[in-house]
């Protein structure tokens, strides 16, 4: 396990999270993240051969029947947009294609 | 007028006529307005809304069905409030006002409660300090120079200042505990599925609970009789019936026969020596209240915090990509989509949230998966298992909330490990759903307060409520205030 965190690894992961950092916190988040996981390395020592993951707390998520309920008005999802044109009930963001 | 901080005696209070909501609403609003600059609880106050309410209540006290009536109360600004902004603490959700109720939201007031406002936290519950909010850290109310915990610190601190009498938090791994712990109030975390999660902003949807925080056990169980219960809206909801959490704690005043355990092998470093002998102490307390203890053992619970941060910003890193501009919050200027998504999200988010989604991008991504987030999950069986196993021969666990008092601001800034180290011991009911309380059990020499945590089963909340209600009845540490702020010195 890599247990150095360099400045390459956090700007490719920044580009899968979509975040733009600067060069300081790209600087800063390598140093802090290699410590994190410096310290997350014990977990690597319990043996879990044969155990289950848990991915959740509860029971299993409960199932409902498929009933069609009123939901939130249009004018009210769109009402804190950005930008929208709310005649034609859409959401718009810039161009997508040149 | 000097109205009552107890909510049981504010309900009743006004249901009487012996003074009115109005009364009561203007005292909060007057009390805010003189500590807030001071202590940064809040992030808005709705009070016009707030006294049209009262004035609604004062037209027809009538308390059946409305158990809050009249009663204020404060919400993290991560709970959706309609027409009221919700924030999070984020300059990505500066403005934001969305467009429907929380679920709780809606139960607090068809039960008569008045919403007052919205209180600080670190940005999207991501903190152990309310110094990541975007809008300045929340002071300690015992001392303005220290945090007053995290991340539901400002919930916290409204309720220790007599700001408020009741506050809503949310607690995805200690984040109403351990302020509660730090602000010398009562802070109860319900089972995983007791209470809707709809209309909270997620940040680790498996562990997230929202909760409430009170000057007492008494009044947080009041709230959780109200906030309880199956919703639609949350899939993770609990369709199991609500015990009357209020009828559970007048049935048993002393702790006879109840079985706590201490996993002792837990504190042998860490842990503050003023911490530990308050914790001693309290333990004695349940034991000449008729409580056996019991040594029991949580073999995994070292490891809890980090299987907690690489679970929690896994969950966090997809949370999160709802916010990138498109259908609410701000959005950066930009020609293209991609760039509009990077600076949006760059600008938008603060330090530690950004950290968190890197890590937590980084745990999920290829080459990564199995060694980090799918182990992670592994050791969060074996966690469960060992609350299971201590729960099988003991009513609870009980432990320190905090491994120390409230620390000063600054101090664990530069160091996120030495942060995340302060849940040391309540991340781990998160992790496996169970009930969990903080009731004041000390102070410090230096006056700060000091918190006993009480975990137990699954669904028992009740229980966990009970033995808390049981050891506050024989001390008196719920009822000590922060000193500087009794209505003589704020005169």
């Amino acid at each position: 396990m890599s247990d150095t965190f360099s400045r390459g690894d956090v700007e490719r992961v920044a580009r899968l999270a979509r975040l733009d950092l600067s060069t300081e916190e790209k600087d800063l988040f390598a140093r802090q993240l290699a410590g994190i996981l410096a310290y997350a390395e014990q977990i690597q020592r319990v043996p879990t051969e044969g155990v289950e993951p848990t991915s959740h707390a509860g029971d299993a998520a409960a199932m409902r029947d498929d009933v069609v309920i009123p939901s939130l008005p249009r004018e009210d999802s769109l009402a804190s947009a950005p930008d929208a044109d709310r005649a034609a009930g859409l959401f718009k963001v810039p161009r997508v294609l040149g | 007028m000097d109205t009552p901080i107890d909510a049981h005696a504010i309900r009743d209070g006004v249901a009487n006529r012996r003074f009115s909501a109005t009364d009561v609403c203007r005292t909060t609003l007057d009390r805010i307005a003189a500590l807030n600059p001071a202590l940064n609880a809040f992030r808005a106050v709705a009070a016009d809304t707030a006294l049209a309410r009262a004035a609604e209540i004062d037209a027809r006290p009538d308390a059946a069905g409305r158990p809050l009536l009249g009663v204020p109360i404060a919400l993290k600004d991560n709970l959706c409030t309609k027409g009221m902004t919700t924030t999070a603490s984020s300059r990505i959700l500066e403005g934001y006002t969305p467009p429907y109720d929380a679920t709780v939201v809606t139960r607090l007031e068809a039960a008569g409660a008045i919403v007052i406002g919205k209180t600080n936290c670190d940005e999207f519950a991501m903190g152990s300090s309310t110094e990541n909010s975007a809008f300045g850290p929340t002071r300690n109310p015992w001392a303005t120079d220290r945090t007053p915990g995290g991340s539901s610190g400002g919930s916290a601190a409204a309720v220790a200042a007599g700001m408020v009498p009741l506050a809503l938090g949310s607690d995805t791994g200690g984040s109403i505990r351990q302020p509660a712990a730090l602000c010398g109030v009562v802070g109860f975390k319900p089972s995983y599925g007791r209470v809707s999660r709809y209309g909270l902003l997620a940040f680790a949807s498996s562990l997230d609970q929202i909760d409430p925080l009170a000057t007492s056990v008494r009044d947080a169980a009041l709230v959780m009789h109200v906030i309880a219960g199956h919703d639609g809206c949350d899939s993770t909801s609990a369709n199991t019936p609500v015990p009357d959490f209020e009828r559970t704690l007048e049935e048993s005043r002393d702790l006879a026969g109840v079985r706590i355990g201490v996993p002792r092998h837990l504190f042998r470093e860490g842990v503050d020596a003023e911490v530990m002998a308050a914790f001693d102490a309290a333990i004695e307390v349940t034991r000449a209240q008729g409580a056996e203890i019991v040594d029991v053992v949580l073999e995994h619970s070292p490891e809890a915090i980090p299987v907690y941060y690489v679970i929690a910003t896994a969950e966090a890193s997809a949370n999160l990509a709802r916010y990138d501009g498109v259908r609410y919050g701000n959005r950066a200027d930009a020609t293209t989509l991609g760039d509009m998504y990077d600076r949006t999200r760059g600008g938008g988010f603060g330090r530690e949230v950004k950290r968190r989604i890197i890590l937590g991008t980084y745990v999920l991504s290829a080459g990564y998966y199995d060694a980090y987030y799918r182990k992670a999950q592994q050791v969060r069986t074996l966690i469960r298992r060992d609350y299971d196993r201590a729960l099988a021969s003991v009513d609870v666990v009980a432990m320190p909330t905090s491994p120390t008092a409230a620390f000063a601001l600054g101090e664990r800034t530069d160091d996120p490990v030495q942060m995340y180290l302060s849940d040391v011991f309540t991340v781990g009911a998160n992790l496996a759903g169970l009930p969990a309380v903080s009731v004041p059990c000390g102070l410090t020499r230096a006056r700060l307060p000091i918190g006993l945590q009480f975990t137990g089963r699954a669904m028992e909340d009740a229980t966990v409520l009970r033995v808390a209600d049981g050891y506050e009845r024989a001390t008196t540490w719920s009822k000590e205030r922060p000193p500087h702020l009794t209505s003589e010195t704020l005169r």
